[in-house]
């Protein structure tokens, strides 16, 4: 047992799901007690679906507990079939409904005999994997269900399309701006000549899957989901994969010339050279470069961050903030532990220290410990900068609902690395904000506030220490003070005086 | 064409509510001196911290016992395990009491939690009481009578001297400020409430004895209610709830009628909220409702918007205790006669899928129903009003019936805002 108040990924079968209701006509049927349903009132509230969330629950109760559920569930297969013609039905078990042990593959089995939809089982273990892990495994169970299928039938060997195409993998309901990556992916490729094949899954149907292997290469451009299925279409049908996600300058370069390579490595008269559009891209048509020139930026330069969030998301931000802004990255981390190794090896020299954990304590522990000037991270670092008075910008998952913005918000792209800029440049006090708090001692004269995390037991502070604690600009003013009273209490002095205080600093700043 | 007797009808009971786990989000904050441990799976903890929202980033006292697949697969030894957690919890909490939530898990594997609890209670030295909120049994607010039905056990016990006054203990968790109304309008009757179940404090919680008096005030107490009467030999008095100024009257009227008391002024009070809702009345009069059901509180609300004029189409409800809501009902009945509207269909146990087939059919003016059916309902013209919001916000009594009408019209005000848009429909046809 763990002791667990938050967590950041969540249990498997909200992967499942989220694969399952991305496509179009899908419908999955959770095996699960009443009141597991709440992934519909997540898609219906954070992505402020308009449709009924494709998701049905065979509900598990006493009843079933002693009989079974076989029938129950057949049955609801079947309803759902008649009710919503749906191409695929997913049955997916919960963490309560796997301990039942029952035999929901032969449930599946006899379903699928008499009904016109397709039906599969989900195939995760709850207790082994989480939301992001299912999610992957799920595509490729979708995909590999559906390729199998054509084999069988028809057993053509697959065309490739006339001019260069591409499928886009690992597009999802509930991904963080998933829906404008997307968007700035077609437009990258459309920039570059390339049509677009496929988006799976979201907004696509199960039906055309046989069409994947139609595409020149596919795109992967998150870490975290869709690596699997891009392995299974490589072996199936020798199709090359760009797993490199174009988020901040350099990396969408890299994206853009392993494209290129991979064209240029079909048999085709024409060579292809993205140089020219990235040079023009990166200098001249997104702001990012020019910005980070720019002397506005000269004031972060040092400043120290932390990052933390999925591999995808944290690993690119670390890259973007110490390789393209000059910033200070103190320590980098990932909940996602089950690919720390490949996390580690992205950040290596980015950052000062790695953090691997799913516990936000230690997360904010760690924030506490190395007090940043900002954090990027999920909504949870944005609660814990909350309480710390740091400023933090929402950069991965888990978010809330003002993280589904109605605006194009790509991340990444040649559009992505602006809304990246300026989230950066927003997320740091002003610059020259910051000088003028600092020459004339703020503007805020309210008292200083005892956060809870600093200790003051038994110490007390001077009127005249008050006073000079409170020139100083109040977004640093909670540091000093933690800082003062940790050299107080070293030098075992009770009362603080102004002269402590100047002792403190300077005991800093050797 | 207007039905004259109640009648009942049982679905399949597909349909969507919440977690009766989700009852440690205001059971904690009630009972100040407690911690909830839910012991359950991801499952269990991702619903909490997605339906609770912003709570969990307030240090809440509540906490998950996340079961890994060593405990499911009896590895570990559940005794030590919870030991080790509640000491932990009381290291760095020392609350009162430590209540621990049962979920399906721990039904489905069994873990014998009743038989565990005073064992580790004696060792060390915190009260530990077990309620099995669970998907397997319960729905959404039902989560709170096993709780409280768990710590009727818990209540200390008989001091009885005079036999002349029987005092009352009131039964449902409220918001002090609500609470404390209600005291003051029994007080207004000279009835002194000696006790309320949760008390404010676990250490507070009231006396019960052979005889006492016990009053519920909510619809979804009814294992609390039979377990004061049976365990703890209270009379329960079965009155209407008070919610809606109609309810609060009946509720008072009833406790007043056992007490042998003469209710003052009762009418007049009742009669001076009505007057004070009229605005609210005209917006709402003529208009039907639709409940799609999910709480427990929908018979209530049906009720009170029967009596302020609206028609009710239909009342989905999870389960319907038919004696512990008899009041209610018969109150239900006698308002449809009163307003000379048909006596709507009462569901229990609702199929969501067809209820959604009979909204589209009959068009109400207002469907009452969960976050899940909400937005695609308001996308197709209907309005909609999220019923997770009557548990949170403050409904009974009398000053609080203007809440109640505040939350009912404020999609009829909202979308009065934007009709001449014609900006209805949001869907393509296909």
């Amino acid at each position: 047992m763990k002791l667990a108040y938050w967590m950041y990924a969540g249990p498997a079968h909200i992967g499942t799901l989220r694969v399952a209701s991305s496509f179009r006509n899908v419908h999955a049927i959770m095996h699960a007690p009443l009141g597991d349903d709440y992934f519909n009132v997540m898609r219906s509230m954070l992505e402020r679906e308009r449709d009924f969330t494709p998701v049905t629950t065979s509900i598990v109760d006493r009843h079933v507990l002693a009989r079974g559920s076989q029938e129950k569930v057949v049955e609801n297969i079947h309803r759902k079939d008649k009710e919503e013609c749906p191409d695929l039905i997913i049955l997916t078990p919960t963490c309560t409904s796997s301990i039942l042990q029952e035999d929901l593959q032969n449930f599946v089995e006899r379903a699928s005999l008499t009904s016109k939809s397709d039906v599969l089982l989900a195939d995760v273990n709850h207790y082994r994997v989480n939301e992001l892990q299912a999610a992957d495994r799920t595509l490729e169970q979708i995909i590999r269900f559906y390729t199998n299928k054509e084999k069988n039938s028809l057993n053509i060997k697959p065309t490739k399309t006339e001019k260069p195409s591409a499928n886009i993998i690992g597009i999802f309901t509930l991904g963080f701006h998933n829906q404008h990556d997307c968007r700035e992916i077609i437009r990258l490729l459309n920039d570059l000549g390339i049509t677009v094949n496929e988006v799976i899954p979201e907004g696509g149907l199960v039906t055309n899957i046989k069409n994947l292997s139609k595409a020149w290469f596919n795109i992967i451009p998150y870490r975290e989901i869709g690596i699997m299925s891009a392995k299974f279409l490589e072996k199936e049908f020798k199709m090359p994969f760009v797993s490199i996600t174009p988020m901040g300058l350099v990396d969408t370069a890299l994206c853009i010339q392993n494209i290129e390579n991979i064209l240029n490595n079909y048999q085709s008269n024409q060579k292809y050279n993205f140089k020219s559009y990235i040079e023009n891209q990166t200098k001249f048509v997104s702001q990012a470069a020019w910005f980070s020139r720019s002397i506005d930026c000269q004031n972060l330069t040092g400043k120290k961050a932390i990052v933390f969030g999925d591999t995808t998301h944290a690993a690119c931000m670390t890259k973007i903030l110490s390789r393209e802004m000059g910033i200070r990255v103190s320590c980098a981390g990932t909940y996602c532990k089950h690919d720390a190794d490949w996390f580690r090896e992205q950040v290596e020299g980015f950052c000062d220290e790695i953090l691997i954990t799913d516990d936000h304590t230690i997360v904010s522990d760690m924030i506490a410990r190395i007090e940043p000037s900002a954090i990027f991270g999920t909504q949870m670092e944005r609660h814990i900068g909350k309480r710390l008075d740091i400023p933090c910008g929402v950069i991965s998952a888990p978010v809330h609902i003002q993280n589904f913005p109605l605006s194009y918000r790509p991340f990444l792209g040649y559009e992505g690395t602006n809304q990246i800029a300026d989230l950066v440049y927003n997320s740091f006090t002003l610059g020259m904000e910051d000088h003028l708090l600092e020459i004339f001692g703020g503007h805020d004269t309210k008292e200083v506030i005892t956060k809870s995390l600093s200790t003051d037991s038994g110490l007390t502070w001077s009127i005249e220490g008050l006073t000079e604690l409170n020139k100083i600009p109040g977004f640093v003013r909670g540091k000093i003070k933690r800082n003062t009273e940790k050299y107080a209490r070293d030098n075992s002095i009770n009362t603080i005086t102004i002269e402590v205080m100047y002792a403190a600093k300077e005991a800093v700043n050797t | 064409m207007s039905k004259k007797i109640l009648t009942f009808e049982c679905e399949t009971g597909n349909y969507h509510t919440f977690c009766p786990i989700s009852c440690v989000a205001w059971l904690y904050q009630k009972i100040e001196d407690s911690f909830f441990l839910v012991i359950g799976t991801k499952t269990c903890g991702y619903f909490l911290q997605n339906a609770l929202g912003v709570m969990i980033f307030a240090e809440p006292r509540y906490a998950m016992a996340e079961l890994e697949e060593s405990d499911i697969s009896a590895q570990l030894n559940d005794y030590k395990e919870l030991k080790r957690l509640c000491l932990q919890i009381k290291q760095d909490r020392n609350p009162s009491v430590i209540v621990w939530i049962g979920t399906c898990t721990t039904e489905i594997i069994k873990m014998d939690l009743e038989g565990m609890a005073p064992r580790l209670e004696n060792e060390i030295n915190i009260p530990i009481v077990v309620a099995r909120a669970n998907g397997l049994d319960y729905a959404f607010t039902q989560g709170e009578d096993t709780v409280l039905a768990a710590m009727v056990h818990r209540c200390p016990g008989k001091k009885v001297s005079s036999k002349l006054e029987l005092p009352l203990v009131l039964f449902g968790s409220l918001p002090a400020t609500v609470a404390n109304q209600l005291i003051l309008e029994l007080k207004n009757q000279n009835i002194v409430v000696s006790g309320w179940l949760p008390s404010q404090r676990y250490l507070d919680l009231p006396k019960l004895y052979d005889g006492i008096y016990v009053c519920g005030v909510n619809p979804f107490l009814s294992r609390t209610a039979t377990t004061l009467m049976r365990r703890r030999k209270c009379k329960l008095i079965s009155a209407p709830f008070p919610i809606g100024p109609d309810g609060t009257r009946a509720w008072i009227e009833k406790i007043c009628k056992v007490f042998k008391i003469i209710p003052k002024n009762l009418e007049e009070r009742e009669n001076k909220i009505w007057e004070s809702l009229k605005d609210y009345l005209d917006l709402i009069k003529g208009k039907s409702v639709f409940f799609m059901g999910d709480n427990l509180l929908e018979i209530s609300l049906a009720r009170f918007l029967i009596r302020c004029g609206m028609v009710v189409y239909e009342i989905g409800i999870p389960y319907l205790d038919k004696r512990f809501q008899s009041g209610e009902l018969e109150l239900l009945e006698q308002h449809c006669a009163l307003m000379k509207v048909p006596i709507p269909r009462i569901v229990e146990k609702p199929d969501n899928y067809n209820q959604i087939q009979r909204i589209r059919q009959l068009q109400p003016d207002l469907a009452i129903t969960g976050m899940a059916h909400a937005n695609p309902l308001e996308a197709r013209g209907i309005n909609t009003k999220w019923s997770v919001e009557f548990t949170f916000a403050q409904i009974h009594g009398f000053s609080n019936a203007k809440d109640i009408l505040e939350l009912i019209t404020r999609p009829l005000r909202r979308n009065k805002n934007l009709q001449d848009l014609q900006w209805t429909k949001l869907i393509k046809s296909r």
